[in-house]
């Protein structure tokens, strides 16, 4: 009787992979957000498995803010092609021609024109009826409560205090043209699970993560890399070379670095059971109010 | 120093290793909103070392500014996620939790108690293995205990905890704790739950939640925590009664046709012969593929992809079964229904009804009795509400291929979704099946499609079944005249 037992690595495997297939069958136009970071990475991988050997049947999309990390382009554009996926890239190219920038606008305006709004814009665009996103329910208190297949109305917004009742796996997958489902196949994962199946399944991820000497200057108490000659003049003779490591990546001037010698994934898991800092700590958006994400997501950000 | 610094070092591979061994527990919380719940949980999250320094800072800046623990930490502060319920200082939706120990890994659904929003109670409930139901050692069993009991007996969760809290209010009186575990058993017995284990605790205190407590001397069971990891779960999945709902059809070229899956019940072994419902033909499992190779056998709840020897058409929506141990085929049966819609039940709307991976539109033909969840007395209805329970009949436009839910959770579950609003209007769990005549003569005005009539030239026959079947997939059912 007992030999018919799964890990738990297995059974979210398997809940993630039926969730996947469960979009692919029911929507006629879904679309796989990718942010590049770890957990979609794992995301990314977990479709590829829902339909091997075959390809998989939607696109990916990234969200390009224009003021993403170097590497994780290079990442992103050479895992496409290794991979067969079909990749779509959308900005925000007039708010970039008016020159939009974290430095010069602030992190709100920034993460407002530059991610929601372009996330939106692309959205309507292709007229996606759904779209994967990989947020965790551990990440923040927010998303705690956040249904796996989450409703948006036709201005993409969600509303805590009406969602849908979701019961066992049977996922309503019905809306009306012009709104859409946001679905979270990795809702039930732990930051240690991400890293804990990076790590059996070999998933290739940005280097970012893994510790190195980098051009490092303190802004506001965060460890901000220079990763392009767009950092204010005022910052430039304060770079010193530090040995750190990203947490979380995203937009190079909002995303603190933390100072570490982890360049394995065990050294990482390691520095996190031992650490004192949960890890959205070091995404600089996340500190203008306790509510902030949630007020973020009601307007359309993943 | 160094030396001690290294023999208390986390050997990671270690660590790491026996990490992934580790199996899952879902859990169901259910209490008043009085009761403690939400420190309980703090308390699990906080001793299980779980919870970060930086998260711990904001708790202590919003305790001050809003807490309603003393000075205490008010752990409910860190569960509460939502702005407009934090104002009100209740939870008010399903919010999940994740924490692991050395043994195992949770996933906590905490779940309001409140009378109004029985129906998150069940979301959360739905797909838990156990469910720890509180109550207040001043108060004993409440009607919100009963009805909370019910609901669980009801989703056919099999285990259940009544976490006696707030011991230390008592005195940590056995007498207090032994009266209250008599009521519940008087009052649970009726119901069926397979195990059920009685704990006295104290959330606030930390009281028999993570350490046995010396205040209870005379309580010889284990503490919550030590409960909650060892508890046997596996034996909790139906492995008897093989079914295999088709998910998605896979065919990336001419030499493969898979047949994508959750093995919802049962084991399937390559070799074995399987019939296709409804067509009943029957073939045997040529491959069981996953991404990572072959396999030999798949069981609950694995996610695979089936070939089979034969070339048998097969969409999603249908089943495949072992020909000896078949579902029930029909269109007709009895269920527990629960209203999860504001808008009151309509008898006249034709619902979509999703089961397994199948869709198909559904009639309410009539309501048994609605069910009072707090005296569990039965009563005639004409329409259920917003948390209503009821037992009703239903039959759909297409054959459907079902277990009681008693007997097979993931064949026995539905939804109902409302044709108009799309919202989830009611979920259902099946009784049995009843005969059908009734239910045919209500669903004869399928949409038929007369091709020659309507001048449709034969070549294009085969485009027209094509696309007609990718509505059916849908949930509109379509015949064709040919």
């Amino acid at each position: 009787m007992s030999d018919y037992k799964l890990s738990h690595l297995q059974e979210l495997e398997a809940e993630s992979i039926y969730i996947i297939r469960e979009v692919a069958a029911e929507f006629e136009n879904p679309v796989m957000l990718y942010s590049i970071g770890k957990d979609s990475s794992v995301m990314v991988r977990l479709a590829e498995k829902a339909f091997a050997p075959g390809k998989v049947p939607f696109p990916l999309m990234h969200i390009d803010s224009k003021w993403k990390f170097k590497e994780m382009i290079q990442f992103r554009d050479e895992y496409a092609k290794k991979y067969g996926w079909n990749l779509i890239v959308e900005s925000n190219m007039e708010a970039f021609r008016a020159g939009v920038g974290p430095f010069t606008h602030g992190s709100k305006v920034h993460t407002d024109l530059m991610k929601t709004q372009a996330l939106l814009n692309a959205l309507n665009k292709y007229k996606f009826d759904a779209a994967f996103g990989g947020a965790r329910r551990d990440e923040e208190k927010s998303r705690a409560k956040e249904r796996i297949f989450s409703f948006r109305d036709k201005f993409q917004q969600w509303d805590p205090k009406n969602q849908r009742p979701e019961l066992w796996d049977i996922y309503n997958t019905r809306v009306h043209k012009g709104e859409s489902i946001r679905v979270f196949p990795l809702s039930n994962w732990t930051e240690l699970d991400i890293w804990q199946y990076i790590r059996l399944e070999n998933i290739p991820i940005v280097p970012l993560y893994f510790a190195k000497e980098r051009p490092i200057v303190e802004i506001d108490g965060n460890l901000i890399m220079a990763d392009d000659d767009r950092l204010p003049e005022k910052y430039r003779d304060q770079i010193r070379m530090r040995k750190v490591r990203f947490r979380t990546l995203g937009c190079w001037p909002l995303t603190g670095a933390v100072e570490s010698d982890a360049d394995t994934i065990e050294k990482i898991v390691e520095e996190m059971m031992t650490t004192t800092k949960s890890e959205r700590t070091t995404r600089v958006i996340d500190f203008d109010q306790d509510s902030s994400m949630e007020q973020k997501k009601r307007e359309g950000y993943f | 120093m160094a030396n001690e610094n290294n023999n208390t070092k986390l050997d990671i591979k270690a660590f790491l290793d026996k990490d992934e061994q580790k199996d899952l527990l879902r859990f169901l919380t259910a209490g008043s909103v009085d009761d403690g719940k939400s420190t309980l949980i703090g308390r699990l999250l906080f001793d299980s070392k779980k919870l970060y320094e930086d998260q711990l800072v904001a708790l202590e800046r919003d305790s001050k500014r809003m807490g309603n623990a003393g000075e205490h930490i008010d752990y409910a502060l860190l569960l509460d996620g939502l702005k407009a319920e934090r104002e009100q200082g209740i939870t008010i939706d399903v919010a999940y939790r994740y924490f692991s120990t050395n043994n195992r890994k949770f996933i906590i659904a905490d779940t309001p108690g409140h009378e109004q929003y029985t129906r998150n109670m069940i979301t959360g409930g739905s797909t838990a293995n156990l469910a720890i139901i509180l109550v207040d050692a001043r108060a004993g069993v409440i009607t919100q205990t009963r009805r909370h009991t019910y609901l669980v007996s009801l989703l056919g969760i099999h285990h259940v905890v009544l976490a006696v809290n707030k011991m230390d209010l008592v005195n940590y009186d056995k007498a207090v704790f032994d009266k209250i575990v008599a009521d519940y058993k008087a009052f649970v017995a009726p119901l069926g739950i397979e195990d059920i284990t009685c704990i006295p605790l104290s959330a606030l205190e930390g009281d028999n939640v993570v350490e046995k407590s010396d205040r209870t001397p005379w309580y010889e069971g284990p503490s919550l925590l030590d409960f909650l990891e060892t508890v046997p779960i596996d034996r909790d999945r139906n492995y008897e009664n093989f079914r295999y709902p088709v998910q998605y059809v896979l065919r990336p070229n001419q030499d493969f046709r898979g047949f994508c899956g959750k093995v919802a019940s049962g084991v399937i072994h390559k070799g074995d012969t399987v019939m296709a419902l409804p067509s009943r033909k029957t073939s045997r499992v040529q491959r069981i593929v996953t991404y990572d190779g072959e396999i030999e056998e798949a069981f609950p709840p694995m996610s695979v992809t089936l070939t089979l020897e034969d070339e048998i058409d097969i969409s999603r929506g249908e089943m495949l079964v072992h020909p000896e141990d078949l579902p029930t085929e029909g269109r007709c049966f009895e269920a527990m229904l629960v209203w999860m819609d504001e808008e009151a039940m309509d008898r006249d709307k034709h619902f979509y009804l999703k089961q397994t991976t199948n869709t198909t539109r559904a009639h309410i033909d009539g309501i048994r009795y609605k069910v009072n969840v707090n005296t569990m007395e039965q009563s005639p209805a004409d329409k259920l509400i917003l948390n209503e329970i009821g037992k009703v009949v239903i039959s759909t436009s297409k054959e459907l291929f079902f277990d009681p839910y008693a007997a097979n959770k993931q064949t026995g579950a539905f939804i109902l979704i409302d044709p108009i609003t799309n919202n989830t209007s009611a979920v259902g769990m099946i009784l049995n099946p009843v005969d059908d005549n009734r239910a045919a003569s209500e669903f004869e005005s399928v949409i038929t499609l007369n091709l020659p009539e309507l001048g449709i030239a034969p070549e294009h026959y085969e485009a027209v079944e094509k696309a007609c079947k990718e509505i059916e997939r849908r949930g509109v059912e379509l015949r064709i005249i040919k």
